[in-house]
Parts: structure tokens; sequence; C-alpha cells
């Protein structure tokens, strides 16, 4: 017993050496993004399609200048549980952009109107030509960029988020970068071509302030203000990362009802077929079924 | 345990079937007639629930083989093809990667029980040892395919963990360069994780074959750690196993049910989602959860060659467990200081657990090294010398007896059987 008393000890003292260390480590950190309301949060939660518009619009005008969204083709605009543009208005976007196409006959390659299975066109030809434009800086593809990133949510938080299915670290970090941009502190020297972000781990981002209130416009009546693009780009990011969510939460609902009856079910089987052992021993004896004769 | 019935063809085809091929009487032997012992509790499912999850497993990935391209350039966006273009690829994948870690929840389980009711013991020492072996070929498939979707941490966990071997002097570089095909980790690499990924399953199947033929032979251990002794102690697999192993499997799918339909990336790495690049490290490399302990034990340790010894030996101690552990004693219920120095053992693999996900430095090495000193000690010093000192309850003299001090009486005058019977 005074050896099992003596392993706690030793437990409580390795918790307790680990505790302070925690600390100074979370200090160290950059600040915790603060958490969003989604639409698409929890377990009934699908997208806003007019918040996805909104977003795509934000994208289009200003993060496509630089960052790619290569995984995503124009007729993903008009897939169910996304933005719900239709059809035509998915080719009229495709039609707005080159492609390059190629070869042709003649060998050579050239430009088009895109279509609805090409995919989004990327803003330089690579990323050489990306980091050659940028002053070195090299802006990431952006079409799992909301899966991509995230912070730590540290103990007990990624206990807790196993239950109230918190998955949205991505669109609040994404949220609170656009929104983190603030002079740098006193003492604190950014290096040459950066910019200071509260919520960017180290600070220094490689991104100048891609975004201003009233920079695109909104025509549905929702504030344009950098607060919320960066909430609606957050939410169409999440969108181009993971967009079968809604078709993924409807088909979760079913999964959970037929298994929650077949369980039932399958619990009071089992606690028939068991009465017997447990009160009537004497009834356990194998019924010979037809192809079955007991020796 | 004689005495249960046996297979008789009573259809003429099934009596030709019989004389030329016996297999539905092994069936009905192995998978009916079997008898298993009547207080068998819930920890006994997770054998049923581990060929259900190797079953969903390779069904799921050979689905998943057919749309995916081994190629460190189009690796990450065939992954990604799935999620977008193949149809319900993304529950596929999902599915894929979350049942891995359910499989390893599930083994841990496994494992957990079998140390807590001693059913390593003679006579089971070769079951056990299979299930080691089917341990670690686990742990090396979980590996090989984290490294397939070829993102950040994919790539910097196979580089961690074959740079391993290079801790080992003279033999470690070539070992490494062979293990890669290269000089560093590349495309021969990936190909050849996805090679093993597809082959290892199905060697698993097979030691799954041998470790279920070593159970037939001893039969299973049971809560009293009392081998059965009467037709009274035993009850047929089927029903008996069979309706709790499915209660417990629908509850189990359930549970993965939760994380594949909700939180699909929860027990995944965010930096997994960005495309490998050999340029950039991660400011953390850390494996999937189901490895962290052991990643633990060898960062706790300050010589490289000494951490991979003993992560080796951490896993490979257990394969010796049924003579480290020198009590006559099974059960755990039966041995009070065994089950406290055991109980711990399992926090302090926990506690390894979470210390293997924080970076290594300050207080969480320390901790992390006392941990891993129990780790061992508990294997080597407190199993061996327990045996010798411990004070253990009585046993019962049968399982019928065990049931019958819980207050079910077994084998008393019953009311006759009425219709029904239903509790």
């Amino acid at each position: 017993m005074n050896a099992h008393r003596s392993i706690v000890v030793a437990l409580a003292l390795a918790v307790s050496v680990s505790a302070p260390c925690l600390r100074a480590a979370l200090a160290q950190e950059a600040e915790v993004p603060p958490p969003q309301r989604w639409s698409f949060a929890g377990p009934f939660g699908l997208y806003d399609p007019e918040q996805l518009q909104r977003g795509f619009k934000v994208y289009r005008e200003v993060c496509s200048t630089c960052h790619s969204l290569k995984l995503l083709a124009f007729r993903n605009l008009a897939d169910p549980g996304g933005p719900g543009f239709t059809e035509a208005q998915a080719e009229a976007i495709a039609a707005g952009f080159q492609v390059t196409d190629g070869p042709n006959d003649q060998g050579q390659m050239f430009q088009r109107p895109g279509r609805l299975a090409d995919h989004f066109p990327p803003p330089f030809p690579n990323d050489q030509a990306a980091r050659a434009a940028l002053g070195g800086a090299l802006p990431p593809d952006m079409s799992v960029l909301a899966k991509a990133r995230g912070y730590e949510r540290g103990f007990p938080w990624f206990i807790v988020d196993a239950f109230t299915q918190y998955q949205e670290e991505g669109p609040d970090y994404i949220h609170a970068i656009l929104n983190g941009y603030e002079n740098p502190p006193a003492g604190f020297t950014l290096p040459p071509g950066a910019e200071y972000n509260k919520y960017f781990p180290g600070h220094a981002l490689g991104m100048p302030k891609p975004l201003s209130d009233g920079q695109v416009e909104y025509t549905d009546g929702t504030p344009t203000t950098v607060d919320q693009y960066g909430r609606d780009v957050a939410a169409f990011l999440a969108w181009a990362s993971e967009p079968k969510l809604d078709e993924r939460k409807r088909l979760g609902f079913q999964v959970f009802v037929y298994l929650i009856v077949l369980i039932g079910l399958l619990y009071f089987t089992k606690k028939r077929i068991w009465h017997a052992v447990k009160h009537h021993p004497e009834l356990t004896e194998p019924r010979p079924p037809t192809e079955y004769r007991r020796s | 345990m004689s005495g249960h019935s046996i297979y008789e063809p009573q259809s003429s085809f099934m009596q030709w079937l019989e004389r030329r091929l016996p297999v539905a009487s092994l069936a009905y032997s192995s998978f009916i007639a079997y008898p298993t012992p009547r207080n068998l509790n819930y920890w006994w499912t997770f054998g049923g629930i581990l060929s259900f999850m190797l079953g969903v497993q390779i069904i799921t990935g050979i689905v998943l083989a057919m749309h995916y391209t081994p190629h460190v350039d189009f690796a990450f966006n065939s992954v990604e093809t799935i999620m977008r273009d193949v149809n319900y690829g993304w529950l596929l994948r999902y599915l894929h990667a979350n049942g891995a870690s359910f499989f390893f929840v599930a083994v841990y389980a496994h494992i957990a029980r079998g140390m807590y009711y001693g059913s390593c013991k003679e006579p089971r020492e070769v079951l056990w040892i299979l299930g080691v072996i089917l341990f670690l070929l686990m742990v090396v498939t979980g590996f090989m395919g984290y490294v397939l979707p070829w993102g950040q941490m994919s790539f910097w966990a196979a580089t961690v963990i074959t740079n391993l071997f290079s801790a080992f002097p003279v033999v470690g570089d070539p070992i490494v360069t062979w293990l890669w095909g290269g000089y560093a980790v590349g495309n021969p690499t990936l190909n050849r994780f996805y090679s093993l990924h597809y082959l290892l399953p199905f060697v698993i199947a097979g030691v799954v074959v041998l470790h279920v033929w070593a159970l037939h032979m001893v039969g299973q251990n049971n809560p009293t750690g009392v081998e059965p002794k009467t037709e009274k102690d035993t009850v047929a697999f089927t029903p008996y196993a069979t309706a709790k192993d499915a209660f417990f499997i629908g509850l189990f799918c359930l549970f993965l049910a939760w994380f594949v339909f909700y939180i699909p990336n929860y027990l995944g790495h965010s930096d997994n989602y960005i495309p490998a690049n050999p340029s950039q490290t991660p400011t953390h490399i850390v494996p999937e959860w189901y490895y962290l302990p052991f990643y633990a034990i060898l960062r706790a340790i300050p010589s490289k060659l000494l951490g991979v010894i003993a992560l080796g030996g951490s896993i490979v101690l257990l394969a010796f467990l049924p003579w480290l552990d020198t009590s006559r004693v099974r059960s755990a219920s039966y041995r009070p200081l065994y089950r406290q120095f055991l109980l711990v053992f399992f926090v302090v693999v926990i506690g390894l657990g979470y210390l293997g996900s924080k970076p290594p430095e300050g207080g969480y090495v320390i901790a992390g090294r006392i941990l891993t000193a129990y780790y061992f000690a508990f294997l080597l010093i407190i199993l061996p010398l327990l045996g010798l000192f411990e004070k253990t309850k009585p046993l019962p003299n049968s399982i019928s007896e065990a049931v019958l001090r819980e207050g079910i009486p077994i084998g008393a005058s019953a009311p006759p059987p009425s219709s029904g019977g239903r509790a």
C-alpha cells in the first residue's frame, strides 16, 4: 500500500511540475481567436448559401488577386449544399475567368473563357512567380485552408470539443487573422515586409492588411465591415474545404436514428436470450434446429 | 466442456459437402456450439469489435485504393478528389481515417482487459503473443496509412519515424536509406508504404485466424480467471455471445458515427491538410494520438539509441507478460495489490499519451521520465515481485459459484417455463 501511495505522490509531482510550464508556454503563443457563431456549427448546422455568396464575392474581388483555389471547379458553385448559384450563374462566373488551355493544333497554349468543368485558374503561373511578385511571400492555396489552420485548444478544451462538436477552429482563425492587424507593441521588431498580427503565431505576417470597411459592395444590406467580410469569407473557405458538410450531417442524422433503433432491438434481443441463463438455467438446453442434432 | 452439440448435416447436399469439405461443421463448432464462459462481461466484446473493425478498414480501404494515386505529386490532390468528386468518397475516407483510431480504441481496451483479468497466463501464452504481434502489425499499418495522404504531418512523421533506425551504430544509416529507397523520404518511400499498407491488413487477417485458433484451443478466460469445470459454467457462443457482441458492436458504431459524421477531423492534425513540403518543418511534429504514449517514452530518454530501444522495448516487453507476471492467480479481482498497481499503470499510459502531445521541454520532460520509469518498473520489477509477495483473495471453486455469490441462482430449482419467459 505504501508503494501505491508513493506512486500517487510521484504522479501528483509530475503534474505539478508540468503545470507552470504549460502556463508559460501559453503566454508565449499568439492570442486565442475569439469564437464566432457559424451557421454550419453543431449537429444540424448547415451552410448559409447567402453568406457563401457574399464570401465568394470577397474572395473574388480581394483574395483571388494572390490566393489560388485550385481544387475547386466552377461547377462546384452550383452544387447542392454550396453557395446555391444556378448553373447559368456559375457558367457566367466561369466565363469571367481566363483559363489556359492547349496545346492546340498549332502546338500553342492559348487562353479562353472558363467553363463549368474548369478549376479556378491560379493568379500566378507557379510558386516562384508568386514569390517574385509579392516580395518573397508565398500566399497559400485556399482550397483546404479552413481545415489546414487551427490553434492549440489545450486541456481541457480538447476533451470538451469532442462533446460540443466544435470543429470551426479554422474559420475562427481565418476571421481572427483578418481582424487581427495592429500596430506592433513597443519593443517588437518587425522583419521588413511583414505586418503585425496579434493572432498569427510569431505575429510577423507577410500578408498586408487585405480588407478595409466598405471595400466590397454588398447588395443585400449586410454591413460592409471587415468583421463581416472576415466572417463571410471564412464561411466561404469552410465550404471550399468541406463541400460535402451538408450531405454529411444529413446522412449522419439518418445513421443515428437507424443505429439507435437497431441498438434498442439488439439490447432487448440480448436481454431475452440471456434471461433464461440468468433465471432458468434448465431452459438453456440447446433446442436443435432442423440441420443440427444434439449428440 | 464436453457434450456440446455437434453438427450433423441433415440435407443430402450438406451431407455430400460434409464428406468433401467439412467447412459447415468447422463453422458450427467454432461460432455456434463453441462453449464460452457464462460470466463474460462487456470487456469481452472487444474481440468481436476488432474483427468487425478489421472488416470495415479492409472494405473502405479497397475502395479508397481504387481512387488514390501513390505519387508525391498527386497523392494529396487524389485524396481531395476522393473527398469532392467520388460518390460518398468523403464517407469512405472519414470512415477509414476515424476507423483506424477506433481500431486502436478497441485494441487498447482488449489489451487492458487481458492484463486486468490475467488472460495472458498459462495456457494462453501463445494466444497472447499472437495478440502482441497483431498489435505491432497494426502499429506499422496505421503509421504507413497516415503517410499516404502526403500532407505535412504525413511527410514529417515518415521522416522522424524512419530516422529512428539511424540511431543504431554502423547499420543505422544504411537501414534508413534502404527503408526510404533513396537518400530522403520521397516517391519510392510513398510507393512502398502504399504497397505495404495494402498488404499488411491481409497479414493481420491471417494472424487473426491463428489468434482465434489458439483461442479455441485453450478457451476463453473469464472475469474470475477460474477455468470452466462443468457444462453449467459455459453457454453456447451462439446465441449468447453473438447477441451480446452484436449489441455492443452497435454501440461502438454509434460512437464511431459521432466522429465520422460530426467531428471527422477532431482526431487528425490540421497540418495534414497542408501538402507535404520537404523544405518546411512544422513547429511541432506529433504522431497520431494512438502512438503518443510510445512517442513520450522515446523522448523521455536523453540518448537517441536508448530512446529507440525503450520505444521498441515498451511494446516487445508485453510479449513476455505471461512470464513477467509470476502470480498463479489470474484475475485482478482476487489480487488487490496488482489491481491498484495495474490501474496506476493504465493512468500512467494515458498520462504518457498526454505528454507525447506536448513539446519536449521543461516540466513535460521530467514528468515524462517519471511516468516512463513507472511503465518499465511495473513490467520489470513490480509484476515479478508481486507474484511472490502478494496475498490474494480466495478464489471461487467454479464460475457458477462466483456467479451465485453475486446473487443470481444457478441451477436452482426454477419455476416451470412459461410461454415467453421475458424479464
